[in-house]
């Protein structure tokens, strides 16, 4: 079965089964770092902010603020980690130089990039379903719309993956991602509403937080869950494909042109 | 359209970087299939700009490519399936170890049963007991074996080897060649580029000279050692006690020496002049404790090329 799918896959995409297979052996090779030590991470966030902002006044009506904060870290920790994969894999490949092995094969470059892509959004998918049920071993969770919360682990994946697909064939040097994860990843994920609903915000920052396109797929990834939405569900969906699909176009065209990978 | 018998045809191969820098400058030649091409030049003559350009690593400026028929651009797959390149830089994994590592370049040309093939190049090239070992712990020597075997894991018709001895041991070496030889004889096209040159002389057949991103030389590598338009025999001698032979000895021909071994050379073109070369050194009465003569060999026919084309 596994082999049949894989030689259909080679026919249609060669060097995609390989490439994909050898980004995912790398990330389950370290599964402490790359899997367990964020979802660890995203746990403690949840006991801590959990604990201090219980009986406060909840984000959503009939929503306690533990069932509010578990989807918002997970689609929060799915992002910094789906970016993480596919961006550190390539500068250490970079930088290693090993990454002319693969150059030098038969890969076509739309299957390199959907290989490191799928790798990613494999990981980020991974990390946030761990998340969601080591939450559920705290928090009773609900799952009001299974497939408006698969829809945004999708997309919202996506879109990450290919941020780091992009970012990872741009940089030169590990600085440069550290760089572009702290300065703007960090604070735009912090800051896209997984601790707070939006309509707690004063009017400026309400404005500013929709200009930030994870605030669209963490609150449709809640909405999944909840029910309950600061944006109507389609438009954030449609957003997050629409950057989801620009980051990928972006990342697909600079390794088809080879930008910073061939001479 | 290149014919059946080519391996490697390449026309007006020109490849600019900015806009004077010319790594490869109008380059033409064609590799026969079967055969073991030496591709040599001094540091910055563009043999490993022309090598990415056949892998696809470098887009040429100008000019045509095609390995075993495969147009390098518009069938670049085929022509990547079609060509095992071992890069000059030593490049490893350090989330894999050797075995795996194999496997997986092997996986990117859709070829996923392969270990008895990838066993026997462990084997052959001397890492069988490096198999589970990961590929960061290996030796710089190990580690550029790893990379001829993983040029060599979809069992390419042309392999092209960047200076693939560079670091490796002489018994390493001495098995590498002879692994290389044996896949040559049963019809891999070789192409080898390196700065041993005595390696290159004992295995071309043919050989291409670069310089400056020119071809400077393409000859068989017997035409290219005889032909006494770049070089010259030499005749070495010794004398006892620190000697010295006088400077106009052998004029017009000059003398040069003691080398280390204590060694003097006299260049000379043919026999007639080998023969007034002795009766003058006869004729001087001075002792002589040792003489050998040397055939040309291909550094002397590098150095001569390479420094008429400065």
């Amino acid at each position: 079965m596994i082999a049949a799918l894989r030689r259909g896959a080679q026919a249609v995409l060669p060097g995609f089964p390989g490439l994909f297979h050898k980004e995912c052996t790398r990330f389950l090779s370290v599964s402490i770092q790359t899997v367990f030590g964020p979802v660890l991470a995203s746990l403690l966030f949840l006991i801590v902010f959990a604990h201090v902002l219980e009986g406060r006044a909840a984000a959503f009506q009939g929503v306690s603020y533990a069932l509010f904060l578990v989807p918002g870290l997970a689609a929060m920790t799915m992002i910094q980690q789906a970016f993480a994969n596919a961006s550190s894999s390539l500068i250490i490949s970079k930088m290693m130089g090993n990454l002319v092995m693969i150059l030098l094969t038969p890969i076509t470059p739309f299957a390199f990039f959907l290989a490191y892509l799928m790798a990613s959004l494999l990981r980020g998918v991974i990390v946030a379903l761990l998340m969601i049920a080591a939450g559920a071993l705290l928090v009773d969770i609900k799952l009001e719309h299974p497939l408006w919360m698969l829809a945004f682990l999708i997309s919202g994946g996506l879109f990450s993956s290919a941020l780091g697909v992009a970012i990872g064939i741009w940089a030169e040097k590990f600085d440069q991602i550290a760089l572009f994860q702290t300065v703007l990843l960090l604070p735009l994920t912090f800051l896209s509403g997984v601790f707070y609903s939006l309509e707690t915000l004063p009017p400026l920052w309400r404005f500013l937080s929709k200009l930030n396109p994870f605030t669209y797929y963490i609150d449709g990834f809640r909405y999944g869950f909840v029910g309950t939405a600061d944006i109507p569900v389609w438009n954030s969906l449609l957003i997050t494909l629409l950057f989801a699909g620009g980051v990928s176009l972006i990342g697909y065209l600079m390794i088809k042109n080879g930008y910073k990978i061939k001479n | 359209m290149p014919d059946s018998d080519t391996a490697i045809e390449i026309a007006n191969l020109t490849k600019t970087y900015g806009t004077d820098l010319k790594a490869l400058d109008d380059v033409s030649l064609s590799i026969k299939r079967g055969s073991f091409f030496g591709l040599l030049g001094p540091n910055g003559a563009g043999k490993t700009t022309l090598i990415s350009i056949l892998g696809g690593l470098t887009k040429a400026t100008a000019g045509k490519g095609s390995v075993m028929g495969h147009d390098i651009v518009s069938a670049s797959l085929a022509a990547r399936h079609s060509i095992g390149i071992v890069p000059q830089e030593i490049v490893f994994d350090p989330f894999f170890n050797t075995r795996d590592y194999m496997r997986q370049q092997s996986s990117y040309y859709g070829i996923y049963d392969n270990d008895a093939w990838i066993d026997t190049l462990l084997d052959r090239l001397g890492l069988a007991d490096k198999a589970n070992e990961n590929t960061r712990k290996l030796s710089g020597g190990m580690k550029r074996r790893m990379m001829v075997g993983m040029a060599l894991v979809h069992k390419p018709p042309v392999v092209v080897l960047d200076e693939p001895t560079a670091g490796v041991d002489v018994s390493q070496r001495r098995s590498l060649w002879e692994f290389i030889r044996q896949l040559n004889a049963d019809g891999t096209t070789i192409i080898l580029t390196t700065h041993y040159l005595e390696e290159a002389e004992e295995l071309c057949e043919r050989i291409v000279m670069l310089n400056h991103g020119r071809v400077i030389a393409d000859e068989r590598t017997a035409d290219l050692l005889s032909s006494d338009k770049h070089h010259a025999h030499c005749l070495y001698f010794r004398l006892p006690d620190g000697q010295q032979p006088p400077a106009d000895l052998f004029a017009p021909a000059t003398v040069e020496g003691p080398d280390s071994q204590g060694r003097f050379r006299v260049d000379f073109d043919d026999y007639a002049e080998l023969e007034q070369l002795l009766a003058k050194l006869n004729g001087s009465g001075l002792a002589c404790s040792g003489m050998e003569i040397a055939a040309p060999d291909l550094e002397s026919v590098f150095v001569s090329l390479t420094g008429e084309a400065q």
